[in-house]
């Protein structure tokens, strides 16, 4: 065997230029993905994201089995997987329990569908791990408009979303309303984890939209830096991992989350190195106050 | 009161400061005739309390006895059975600037995505929508704030890497930086090392000079016992309300327990001030039953 069965630059601006609209996809993904990533972490939702993602996975399935638009299945399914979630798992022990419960019943779901469906077996892989060979001119507009969405209303929300994530009590004696905003919060989550699914797949979904922001966490605590790092680790991931897989026969999937896991143990080894020098240094000023 | 020890005149601090001219003359905050029941329990009712600005008023009782209910009544996030709640003049409603609170205390865990700094913010912008921009009149705001606690070497660093002395006075900064004519202060002192618990106090004291009325929960009364004005006392749907010296005694507390409790004061030559313990408050059963009302409420609230 050898990597050149697997890699062909020769023609890559070519190649380039046919996945112009994959290129796109991917790099909308990465952003947006990395700052809905920040809260996910804040929340400490990773878990419900993969929840979230399995029932995506089971409406995109089932609507490619009765023929319809795969985004909008995808998005019912995760949108229904929010509002469950959110509604009956406001705390953190139920909620990783009622996604414990729905998760293999959205995969079993999806894997009904596929087995029923007839067409292109292509297509049945890439909802799991991620196909995105060729992202048409339509279905781009769709992905940019639902990712749009998520990226205005996250804004709009950001301030009062970030007060009810790290101190619940303060933000609702000042007026911020916890429990409408944290199903708003699922709900764009949902459509973000629909879009994601689309271009990664509904199992590598947390690669986008949690590895980034996990990332971006470890080498700062500035509320404002992780967004911007996190943003800016999400599109190296996702561009990288097209520009990469456009020369290649391999899936986009693969270079995705090793590139994002790459970026996480660097910064996981930038923030431990900076902690020991920073838990020195304060050591050494509590030792020169006692002396 | 024939208490042979009732504590002296209070050592520190100032008395009701004189109103500035223009500033609102009355009350800071009204209770009137307030009741409030969860699932059928009273917590308190008949509340009679009037709260001037400058008056540090401290809030004891038992766990469950609806100390923190009272604050939530007032911030407007628990509706009163009956009777009416006025903050300055206002009925009181959620969101209210005119009320700084800082809730029990928790503690943020290393590797929380925050600074000190971010921490005092949202206390100012936090419950704004739009785009997150922080104005300059804001960032002053939020600087006045840090510097009012003495925390300016903690606004650059890590919430999680903070003590919890050092996180208490953040959170005391992000209560004071609207600059609130109402302080609530729920339990500000637990799990404090007695440097940081009189360093908060010393905060309280500030604000009640400034002219802000505060109320203080406290598990122990004696930290505060020099700098109170009057005493809040619940415990099992009634209370007693007045100066420490009224309502710290075996006569009161025993009629408001309904069983016997003992008040015993010792005379601390180093304040001047007594140090007081109530012995006796609530056998064991009782308090099992106040944990078990505290639970549900909690679980009430977080639905």
């Amino acid at each position: 065997m050898s990597w050149d069965q697997f890699f062909d630059y020769s023609d890559y601006g070519h190649l380039l230029s046919l996945v112009a609209n994959s290129v796109l996809a991917c790099a909308i993904l990465g952003i947006v993905g990395g700052l809905i990533g920040v809260f996910v972490v804040q929340r400490d939702m990773a878990f419900a994201v993969h929840g979230i993602s399995e029932l995506s996975f089971a409406g995109a399935a089932a609507a490619l089995l009765i023929g319809v638009d795969v985004l909008l299945g995808s998005i019912l399914g995760s949108v229904i997987a929010a509002a469950i979630i959110g509604l009956l798992g406001a705390r953190a022990r139920d909620r990783n329990s009622i996604v414990g419960v729905l998760m293999p019943f959205g995969l079993g779901l999806g894997i009904l569908c596929l087995a029923l469906y007839q067409g292109r077996s292509a297509n049945k892989f890439g909802l799991l791990t991620g196909q995105i060979v060729s992202v048409g001119g339509d279905q781009l507009w769709s992905l940019a408009g639902v990712s749009a969405i998520v990226f205005i209303a996250l804004l709009i929300v950001w301030r009062p979303l970030t007060f009810d994530s790290l101190d619940p009590e303060a933000a609702a004696a000042r007026g911020v309303p916890g429990r409408r905003l944290s199903l708003l919060f699922m709900l764009l989550l949902g459509l973000m984890v629909a879009v994601a699914v689309q271009i990664i797949g509904a199992l590598l979904v947390l690669a986008l939209l949690v590895t980034p922001a996990a990332a971006a966490s470890r080498v700062t605590h500035s509320a404002t830096l992780v967004p911007i790092l996190s943003m800016a680790f999400g599109l190296v991931s996702a561009l990288g991992g097209i520009l990469i897989a456009v020369g290649s026969t391999l899936p986009v999937s693969p270079f995705i989350t090793t590139i994002s896991f790459v970026i996480w143990l660097i910064c996981r080894d930038v923030g431990r190195t900076r902690d020991i020098r920073r838990f020195r240094r304060a050591a050494e000023a509590h030792a020169l106050e006692a002396a | 009161m024939t208490d042979p020890v009732a504590p002296p005149e209070r050592a520190v601090g100032p008395r009701i400061p004189e109103r500035a001219e223009g500033e609102s003359k009355g009350p800071v905050l009204e209770l009137e005739d307030a009741a409030l029941r969860v699932r059928g329990r009273t917590l308190f009712a008949g509340l009679d309390l009037q709260v001037h600005p400058g008056e540090l008023i401290a809030i004891l009782g038992p766990n469950g006895a609806g100390k923190t209910s009272l604050f939530r009544a007032i911030l407007g996030l628990e509706r009163l059975a009956t009777g009416r709640v006025r903050v300055l003049g206002r009925p009181a409603q959620r969101g209210d600037h005119r009320i700084g609170y800082v809730p029990q205390q928790r503690v943020w865990g290393r590797g929380t995505p925050m600074i000190g700094r971010d921490l005092v913010t949202l206390g100012r912008t936090g419950a704004r929508w739009g785009l997150p921009v922080t104005s300059r009149e804001d960032r002053e705001a939020v600087a006045r704030a840090i510097w009012a606690v003495r925390a300016e070497s903690l606004a650059a660093r890590p919430m999680g890497d903070l003590s919890g002395g050092e996180q208490q006075r953040l959170r005391i900064a992000q209560a004071i930086v609207d600059e609130p004519s109402l302080l609530l202060l729920d339990e500000p002192l637990s799990s404090l090392d007695l440097g940081n618990q009189a360093e908060i106090i010393g905060l309280a004291d500030r604000e009640r000079e400034r002219g802000a009325a505060v109320l203080f929960i406290a598990h122990d009364i004696n930290p505060v016992l020099g700098h109170v004005d009057r005493v809040l006392y619940l415990a099992h749907g009634r209370h007693r309300l007045g100066t420490p010296g009224e309502v710290l005694t075996t006569e009161s507390l025993t009629d408001l327990y309904g069983t016997r409790v003992d008040v015993l004061r010792f005379p601390d030559p180093a304040t001047g001030v007594d140090r007081v313990f109530v012995a006796g408050a609530g056998n064991g059963h009782e308090h099992h039953l106040e944990q078990h009302a505290d639970e549900v409420d909690r679980l009430e609230r977080s639905e």
